[in-house]
């Protein structure tokens, strides 16, 4: 379904603060499936969020969704396949449009926008229900700028705005980390049975470990733009969080070897 | 009476213009100055038509005169429009230099530095002649005051003109490209992610926004008789004035609709402002520089109450 071929991106390349985002990632996404990602800050996780839907163009490698090469493909052309929450809770709903006109918005993605009024009566309804879904009695709150609902309450009117379309792929980048505990745990829910109905192939980045080791039927964990573990299957659901903290205990150990390595070649060649 | 009367005519013509800035500002949320080029632009290639009366041999009447004249502006807001989001220039820089090309672009239409309209016939002329044959001559008696035909000739459809655009441009933001630039002014990276290219909707943006602000001068260089290169300078702040101080009346937080109708209130109301100002004896030279100290009271004074009220209320707290 999604292909990342050995895609690279390094930013400020040839400065002083050069960064690799993405150091040669190779991942096959089935149709359908839900990948969680985890790793440490700045391990590139959000950075492949961004390469697959294309805010940046990358240095190296491809990137295929359903055998068509989309690594050339500018954002707004991979819109219709591709949907994006981000973990800014503001980022996903323009604040001063209404609750109705965000979710226009949104199901007119990819589509050409025309002089035909933007808000449809016959509409109102199934935005009624679908907000009615969520639980937080929203579907009293249509006509209401979207600016004026909590971060909670516009996360989920984000995630149904991102599936809006039914989009192949779903990118969902710590989509519950700046909400308290019971809206994170309602995002959560509405995540599931979102993904459950469409059955788009997704990915979402969590520093939860608890959701790490709930959700989902693949892990990867990355590590310094590189995948450092990828498990699915049966042994993503043997999986439980004390497993996962080993993985950061590891790869924090990499770390100090290879620290320790470095310093030894520097002292070698001082 | 006469002069209130002939301020709320050039209000009105100017409440054009701060529908203009109002899509750009504060829709689209990008500072455009292309205005001061585009407003002179507006009066220029109006002027011009009527003064000539024909091209080709084709007679020109005042109402095409000022459509092809709103038609330039939209070019010159397209061109802005372009070097920003495509040639990639800076937001302001790109406005300054449209701006500046459009100062010898109206020499070049007008092929000189101003045409004088007296007594050609303009899209007020029928309006003016209906107000006569229906007073019953060149004077229309107003709660008892006198008051010219022409003024009140003007009044009247800068009225029609400014409701029928203001109507026209509400319904406009309620379409799917125009609820899209409200969102490419509220979050652009959301409008991406939706499969809207914001560089396209700012284009188009700033090719309406000035084809309202050409629309706007050539209207009121019909209004005052003339158009010269020099009626655009610092029509961009004049044009903030009016959005600005509608916004304060109506409230920042009102619905699209209040917030046109405000920028009408506020154009209304800056004009009757400085014609009183001017009779009581203020130096027009110096209409300017009051223009942009309004602008900077307006944007500041808000920010500095509000924050003075929390003060007061804390100190009230404890
Ligand atoms: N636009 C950018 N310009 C420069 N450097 C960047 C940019 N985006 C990301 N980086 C760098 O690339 C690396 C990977 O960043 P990324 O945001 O992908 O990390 P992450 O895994 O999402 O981390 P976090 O858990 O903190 O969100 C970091 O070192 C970051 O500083
Ligand atoms: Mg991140």
């Amino acid at each position: 379904m999604l292909q990342l071929r050995d895609i690279r991106k390094t930013f400020n390349a040839g400065t002083d603060n050069e960064v690799r985002g993405l150091d040669g990632v190779t991942l096959d996404f089935e149709p359908g499936t839900w990948t969680v990602v985890i790793g440490s800050n700045g391990s590139g996780k959000s950075t492949m969020q961004s390469a697959i839907s294309g805010t940046f163009g990358l240095d190296g490698g491809s990137i295929t969704v359903g055998g068509t090469d989309i690594t050339a493909w500018p954002e707004h052309r991979r819109a219709h396949i591709i949907g994006r929450v981000f973990q800014d809770p503001y980022a996903g709903s323009a604040p001063s449009l209404t609750v109705a006109e965000n979710l226009a918005l949104a199901e007119g993605r990819g589509t050409r926008r025309t002089l035909a009024p933007l808000l449809r009566r016959s509409r109102r309804a199934a935005w009624r229900e679908m907000l009615a879904e969520i639980g937080l009695g929203l579907e009293r709150r249509l006509d209401d700028p979207i600016g004026l609902l909590s971060g909670g309450q516009r996360q989920s009117i984000t995630l149904l705005m991102a599936t809006a379309t039914a989009p192949k792929v779903l990118l969902l980048d710590e989509h519950t980390a700046a909400l308290d505990p019971r809206s994170a745990d309602q995002v959560i829910q509405l995540t599931s049975r979102i993904v459950a109905r469409h059955r788009a192939t997704t990915i979402m980045v969590t520093h939860s470990m608890a959701q790490a080791a709930a959700l989902g039927d693949r892990l990867v964990a990355m590590h310094r733009g590189r995948v450092y573990l990828d498990v699915r299957g049966a042994d993503k659901r043997r999986l439980r969080v004390e497993d996962l903290h080993d993985v950061f205990a590891q790869m924090r150990q990499d770390d100090r070897l290879d620290h320790a390595a470095l310093a030894l070649l520097a002292a070698e060649y001082a | 009476m006469s002069v209130l009367v002939a301020s709320i005519a050039i209000a009105l013509a100017l409440a054009i213009l701060a529908y203009g800035v109002f899509l750009s500002f504060r829709i689209l949320n990008f500072p455009d100055i292309t205005a001061d080029g585009s407003f002179p632009l507006g009066a220029a290639v109006a002027a011009t038509l009527i003064d000539h009366g024909s091209v080709a041999g084709v007679t020109v009447g005042p109402w095409t005169a000022t459509a092809v004249a709103t038609c330039a502006g939209a070019a010159a807001g397209l061109c802005t429009g372009i070097v920003h989001a495509y040639l990639r220039v800076n937001v302001l820089l790109s406005g300054i230099l449209t701006m500046t090309a459009l100062y010898s672009v109206n020499l070049m239409v007008m092929g000189r530095s101003n045409i004088g309209l007296y007594g050609k016939s303009t899209i007020f002329t029928p309006w003016e002649r209906a107000v006569e044959s229906w007073a019953g001559g060149g004077i229309v008696p107003i709660m008892g005051r006198p008051v010219p035909a022409g003024d009140v000739a003007a009044a009247l459809l800068g009225a029609a003109l400014a409701t029928a655009i203001g109507v026209a441009l509400w319904l406009f933001l309620r379409t799917q490209v125009g609820a899209a630039m409200r969102a490419t002014g509220d979050n652009p990276r959301m409008l991406r992610a939706l499969g809207t290219s914001t560089s396209f909707t700012l284009m188009v943006g700033m090719g309406c926004s000035n084809a309202l602000i050409a629309l706007s001068g050539a209207v009121f260089g019909q209004l005052q008789g003339f158009a010269d290169a020099q009626m655009g300078i610092g029509i961009i702040v004049l044009g903030l004035a009016s959005v600005i101080i509608g916004q304060t009346l109506v409230g920042a937080g009102a619905g699209i609709g209040l917030l046109i109708a405000g920028a009408v209130m506020g154009t209304v109301l800056f004009r009757l402002l400085v014609a009183i100002a001017l009779r009581m004896g203020l130096d027009p030279n110096n209409l300017k520089l009051i223009t942009a100290a309004v602008v900077l009271a307006a944007l500041v004074l808000p920010g500095l109450a509000s924050r003075a009220g929390s003060r007061l209320r804390w100190g009230a707290a404890r």
